[in-house]
């Protein structure tokens, strides 16, 4: 584990290039979290989960022993594994999927036993081909080893598991509109209340959504106690986590690091991790998890990896995703980018986020290129209002689901720190960083 | 049955299957039609409505939402150059526009010969290999302007049928597992449904 002692939960396997079969899973301690959590009770389970402190990793950090607590255990109840990872600068998941299947198969298989789970959907992002046969080549190894299926290794429990691909829509990573998707619908967010899957989910029926890195971190959890993965981090920021960092780094990649004990400082310019930014440049801004999360600058590198702690700070830890600009970053091209990608992946059916995104986009495109007014700085903060009022965080929500508020801080943000940079452009009728 | 041909039948009928309701299989449905043709054809949306009991209608709505599904023809090839927040910094517009020029076409067209559709995509999750390039959804990861037009060269001469597979997510996709759990459990269970329902 760079820069501290933690064990890796995530990445121990991911230095054989054959870590995705079951061979080798086998071969380093695979399906032995199962067989000893399959001599437990099912509550004794989920209680080892509860006393980990285990924050979903999927973007909104809610502990998954409370999520699982309120699932409501009639009529008919699933498991569905969120895998259509698709926030921008997000790619841990792809990895994981891609490399340690069987890992996550394991976590969906203990956690349905612990919920009194007899079927679970893993629904995987439909532009992960790769993935998909990975995937769906780990679950048939895992029927013929005895971990799927009906009397799992003898012990009277039986589980199906069906892998999903998505076809390409971000909306569909939201719990609700990944249900939507996987019955075959269009993803549309559905409107709350209920506000839990674990109330009304598949089917209509009580359903429980976890992550996929969520569910992996389930085995290591079983195998070692929830005591050992409390233990790791600090706070209720528990255990490893993954970070995907990208942009003007010299390493950039995915990292498994010790909660809240490594700092945004520590990610980007240690020698083991990011190693310091290109060129030597100076850092001009971050965003620390993902493309719906206010921008931070240089005074806040110091900040520990840790949910309550950056949430304090104004921003978010989300979905684990970290983009270094340097000082050769346009501010308005960034924001510009980002907001079409709200635009392009809004569902449409709420008026401030359909209209707001498209109408946000052109305004950023044309202060970019040339075309700018001053008067744009203050309508764009008003168009942004009248998508989440007040333009603060954590942003209020209007609409049918959290994407509409997640387009006003990257403009936000960026406008509250870089506004000369906003003002060059308009007045001198372009971008000055070429 | 008359649109899909008789290997893809019985993966269609597999598929239906692994779901407590067949409406499930829809956009798993569209991936094969789409191995077998490239795109969903009108015969094709009939077909998988008839599978999964909806009409036709619905498949083509639920099907245009997904960026993946193609209600009308594209080439051999798709080739989707991301231009999200990681790859901006690293020169995606350029390559996008770079794609543009070699293939002769701009985001959105298909080649005269049929062979590249060109698409400007969001973030595909591989962002440590900025400008991320997928054709028909694998990683080529020729982040340059050069590399790029090797593997144009090279998929153009026929190259990479195996590390490029022609179109369908799920062409390498097959279940041989399971489901082992009664299928009169889920009989009843979706008798128990319509009951209540
Ligand atoms: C627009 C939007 C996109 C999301 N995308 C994802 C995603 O790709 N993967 C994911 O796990 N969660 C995503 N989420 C969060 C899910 O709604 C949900 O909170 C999560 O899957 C629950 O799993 P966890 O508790 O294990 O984190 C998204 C949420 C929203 C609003
Ligand atoms: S906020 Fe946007 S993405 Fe979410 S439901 Fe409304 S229109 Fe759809
Ligand atoms: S931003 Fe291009 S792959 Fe993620």
């Amino acid at each position: 584990m760079p820069l501290t002692d933690a064990p890796r939960i995530m990445t121990a396997r991911l230095g054989d290039p054959d870590s995705y079969t079951i061979e080798r899973y086998l071969e380093t301690g695979g399906y032995q979290a199962l067989r000893k959590a399959l001599t437990m009770t099912p509550a004794e389970v989920a209680a080892e989960v509860d006393a980990a402190s285990l924050l979903g990793r999927g973007g909104a950090g809610f502990p998954a022993g409370r999520k699982w607590s309120m699932l409501k255990k009639d009529p008919v109840t699933s498991l569905v594994v969120n895998g259509d990872e698709s926030e921008p600068a997000t790619f841990k998941d792809h990895l994981l999927i891609e490399r340690i299947p069987h890992q996550i198969l394991e976590g969906v298989i203990i956690s349905a036993y612990a919920l009194q789970v007899t079927r679970a959907f893993v629904y995987v992002r439909g532009e992960f081909a790769l993935g998909l046969e990975r995937m769906e080549q780990a679950l048939n190894d895992a029927y013929h080893h005895g971990a799927v299926g009906a009397d799992i290794f003898s012990s009277g429990f039986s589980l199906d598991i069906v892998v999903h691909p998505g076809a390409g829509a971000y909306i569909c990573g939201d719990e609700t509109a990944l249900l939507e998707s996987l019955e075959g619908k269009r993803g549309f967010p559905r409107i709350k209340p209920p506000y839990y899957p674990a109330v009304i989910g598949l089917y209509h029926q009580p359903t429980v959504v976890n992550n996929v890195e969520t569910m992996a971190n389930i085995p290591w959890i079983v195998a070692n106690g929830g005591a050992a993965f409390a233990a790791l981090g600090a706070g209720r920021s528990c255990g490893t986590r993954m970070f995907a960092l990208s942009g003007h780094v010299n390493r950039p990649g995915p990292y498994e690091v010790e909660m809240v004990k490594v700092s945004f400082r520590d990610l980007i310019y240690a020698e083991e991790l990011g190693g310091g930014i290109r060129a030597d440049r100076e850092l001009k801004a971050f965003i620390p998890g993902g493309a719906s999360s206010p921008w931070f600058g240089p005074e806040h590198l110091d900040l520990p990896l840790g949910q309550d702690e950056v949430g304090q700070a104004g921003s978010m830890l989300g979905s684990g995703s970290v983009v270094v600009m340097d000082s050769s970053t346009c501010p308005v091209r960034a924001a510009w980018r980002i907001t079409k990608f709200f635009f392009r992946e809004s569902c449409g059916q709420c008026t401030p986020c359909r209209e707001g995104s498209g109408w946000l986009e052109r305004i950023l495109y044309r202060i970019e290129n040339g075309g700018g007014r001053e008067q744009d700085l203050d309508l764009l903060l008003d168009i942004c209002d009248n998508i989440s009022p007040g333009v603060h965080w954590p942003p209020e929500q209007t609409t049918i689901c959290p994407l509409g508020p997640s387009i006003p801080p990257s403009i936000a943000s960026s406008l509250l720190r870089f506004r000369d940079d906003y003002l060059v452009h308009i007045k001198d009728g372009g971008c000055p960083h070429g | 049955m008359s649109y899909f041909n008789a290997t893809m039948t019985g993966r269609a009928r597999q598929l239906v299957s692994l779901y407590p309701e067949p409406r499930s299989a829809l956009v798993p449905l569209c991936h094969l039609a789409q191995e077998q043709d490239g795109w969903l054809t009108p015969e094709a949306m009939e077909e998988i409505a008839e599978l999964v009991g909806v009409t036709p209608a619905e498949v083509r709505g639920t099907a245009t939402f997904y960026d993946m599904l193609h209600t009308e023809p594209v080439g051999r090839y798709v080739v989707a150059v991301c231009t999200n927040i990681a790859c901006l910094l690293d020169g995606a517009i350029e390559l996008l526009a770079h794609a543009q020029e070699r293939l002769g076409v701009p985001v959105g067209a298909t080649t005269p010969d049929g062979l590249f559709t060109l698409e400007e995509a969001e973030c595909l999750a591989d962002c440590d290999h900025p400008p991320c390039v997928q054709v028909n959804h694998r990683f080529v990861r020729t982040t340059t302007a050069a590399a790029f037009d090797r593997l144009v060269e090279e998929l153009s001469a026929g190259g990479h049928a195996e590390d490029i597979p022609a179109h369908g997510t799920l062409v390498r996709v097959r279940r041989s597992g399971g489901l082992r759990v009664d299928a009169g459990q889920i009989a009843r269970e979706r008798a128990a449904q319509e009951g209540s329902g």
